[in-house]
């Protein structure tokens, strides 16, 4: 591609004229463009097909991600279209792996409706993705300003109100989901319930395809849950919970449920990714109205999110979700059976919890980004998580996660009570022994077999899984630090 | 029955030189020590009465376990929980609470349960003394 054919034809009689014109000759380039601190910007990375150019295919992804189509419209003129035109602005190959470029693209404030998350993927995702002349396309991040990011409610609760109406502090909550997860009645399904709350479990959770299946119907599962909360808070003292999941096939029938979540006297709720980005946003706003934690399970987002070459990277998701309202976000483990990272994965918790995100390129953060008060998502890790790792999920994620251990708690040898007083003990004697200034990293392992003397369940948890590990390599990974995995 | 709020109420009833290490840890934070009781440890009861207001600025734990002798001298049969508090934006809450003192008989909760609406149930929690 020639230098004419990469700058924007200025001339308008040349540039209207019917006809096909490169994306980069319509104005979607601009590698003198400055962004505005109005403006949302988004990187994706790019694979072009063989023979287009970089440049060129960053401007087509402008182009298509706002204004263009194929071919010049005579109708452009009778806007300020040159405002409406998305501009590409920087493309960089992406280090260590030909073939692939990061290009950054700066949208003005004005092409997104207030509060609407379905507008902001609508146009960022809308068309791109399909797009011929790319081989595969991935949003990596976003940054959206101040201003636009107070059109958004976001979490209808927050991590410190949360911890106030739960009135848990200075540790993880801990959780576990109810197995196995289809087949129980529900009085068997509470039974699991009640034995994990009383062992020492802050929460329990539905499972994101737990919903109204002929086993177990949906209401039978809360009235018998509800029982086992409040039988598990009158024999602790503790405030308890268990993730109900009002995921259905229409919003009408998932207010009906969450309203009957709400008059059994439950704190939280839970929906699955699934349910889309307008139903997120209907039911964080019933959720905001009815002093309810919501729980979102991202059932479905390895879809997109694990290749790397090829979809939408986590850290977004996690972004629109935040800004959409929701309460617990599943994360990743960087330790357990699913896909993660430990920098990446902390790069979705910084994400979720912090009020400004500062450029973190090995934790895969391209944007500074200011939350503009934004409440902090609390993040969940689940998936293949055990007692033996605790000192490695303390020193990842800190005080502000919940950690959940399903298979950890239920598959205890003594049972679901003794499975979760090993998870309980074990986070609390690592808590208490970080805050005394241990270095847990190291001394986690021996810390665990101190405290396995005096408590059994612990002992004979660290038997049946302290050498458990999923040590595989993960595929969603930095592109600015080797490859690190975690033994 | 043993009541299981705060941190680290599954491990055996912290000692003062681990009630101070903690102690040293909330300092270090920069955060505020607050130190509570009551006899009614229902989970709902968010406001224990303070001893005194959160102390700010300390430099080291021992003015805490003072104030926490003094109070176990008062109300040696409550329970007695230590918060601390953060005032940095986006906090301003509290941070950590833990348990330091239990009264020698521990009470319990009985649930009540009022059946309506077809199968749901109310649920409430009175503290019964033991």
């Amino acid at each position: 591609m020639n230098e004419m054919s990469k700058t924007e034809i200025t001339d308008k009689k040349k540039r209207y004229a019917a006809g096909v014109l490169k994306y980069a000759q319509m104005g979607y380039w601009d590698g003198d463009y400055e962004p505005k601190d109005t403006d949302v910007l988004a990187l994706f990375r790019i694979t072009p097909q063989d023979g287009v150019d970089p440049i060129e295919a960053a401007a087509a992804v402008a182009g298509e991600s706002s204004t263009a189509t194929w071919t010049v419209v005579w109708t452009d003129r009778l806007t300020a279209c040159d405002q409406y035109r998305a501009k590409a602005y920087k493309v960089e190959p992406v280090p260590g792996t030909p073939g692939q470029y990061f290009c950054y693209v700066a949208y003005d404030l004005i092409l997104f409706e207030e509060g609407s998350i379905a507008n902001v993927t609508a146009s960022i995702i809308g068309n791109v993705f399909s797009f011929k002349p790319l081989l595969a396309a991935r949003l990596e991040d976003m940054r959206f300003p101040v201003a636009y990011m107070k059109t958004f409610a976001g979490p209808p609760t927050g991590i410190v109100v949360e911890r106030e109406r739960l009135d848990k502090f200075g540790k993880p909550l801990l959780g576990a989901t109810t197995k196995p997860k289809l087949g129980l009645s529900g009085k068997n399904y509470g039974r699991v319930v009640y034995e994990g709350l009383k062992g020492g479990l802050d929460f329990m959770k539905d499972d994101e395809n737990i919903n109204s299946q002929p086993f177990m119907h949906w209401r039978d599962r809360f009235l018998y849950c509800m029982e086992a909360v409040n039988k598990a808070t009158a024999v602790t003292g503790e405030v308890k919970g268990h993730y109900l999941n009002i995921t259905a096939g229409t919003m009408e029938e998932m207010y009906a449920r969450a309203e009957f979540a709400k008059q059994l006297g439950s704190v939280i709720v839970m929906v699955d990714l699934i349910v889309g980005w307008t139903a997120i946003q209907s039911i964080s706003n019933w959720c905001r109205q009815n002093d309810m934690i919501l729980h979102m399970h991202r059932a479905g987002h390895g879809t997109y999110t694990r290749q790397k070459n090829h979809g939408i990277s986590f850290r977004v998701i996690a972004k629109w979700l935040r800004m959409a309202g929701v309460d617990h976000l599943h994360c990743g483990t960087a330790v357990g059976k699913l896909e993660g990272d430990p920098l990446t994965v902390q790069g979705y918790y910084n994400v979720c919890r912090e009020m400004q995100n500062e450029v973190d390129l090995p934790r895969g953060i391209f944007f500074e980004q200011d939350w503009a008060n934004l409440k902090k998502v609390m993040p969940v890790a689940s998936g293949g998580i055990h007692a033996g790792q605790m000192h490695q999920l303390l020193d990842l994620f800190g005080d502000d996660v919940v950690l959940q251990f399903g298979g950890g708690t239920i598959g205890h040898p003594m049972g679901i009570q003794a499975g979760a007083t090993a998870n309980r003990v074990a986070l609390e004697a690592m808590v208490l022994a970080r805050n005394e200034g241990v270095d847990i990293a190291n001394e986690g392992p021996e810390i665990l077999r101190r405290a396995a003397k005096w408590c059994k369940p612990l002992e004979a948890a660290l038997d049946v899984w302290g050498n458990i590990t999923f040590n595989y390599t993960s595929t969603d990974t930095s592109d600015f630090v080797p490859t690190a995995s975690v033994s | 029955m043993r009541i299981t709020q705060g941190c680290f109420s599954f491990l055996p009833d912290l000692d003062d030189a681990q009630i101070s290490a903690q102690v040293e840890y909330i300092l270090s934070k920069e955060w505020a020590v607050g130190i509570e009781y009551t006899d009614e440890p229902h989970p709902r009861n968010t406001y224990w009465e303070m001893w005194g207001h959160p102390m700010f600025d300390l430099k080291d734990a021992k003015g805490v376990m003072m104030e926490l002798e003094e109070c176990r001298k008062a109300h040696g049969d409550s329970y007695i929980r230590i918060n601390a508090f953060d005032s940095t934006r986006g906090w301003e809450t509290v941070m950590m609470s833990f348990i330091v003192n239990r009264p020698a008989q521990e009470p319990s909760f009985r649930t009540w349960r009022q059946e309506v609406d077809g199968r749901s149930m109310r649920y409430t929690h009175e503290l019964v003394a033991r």
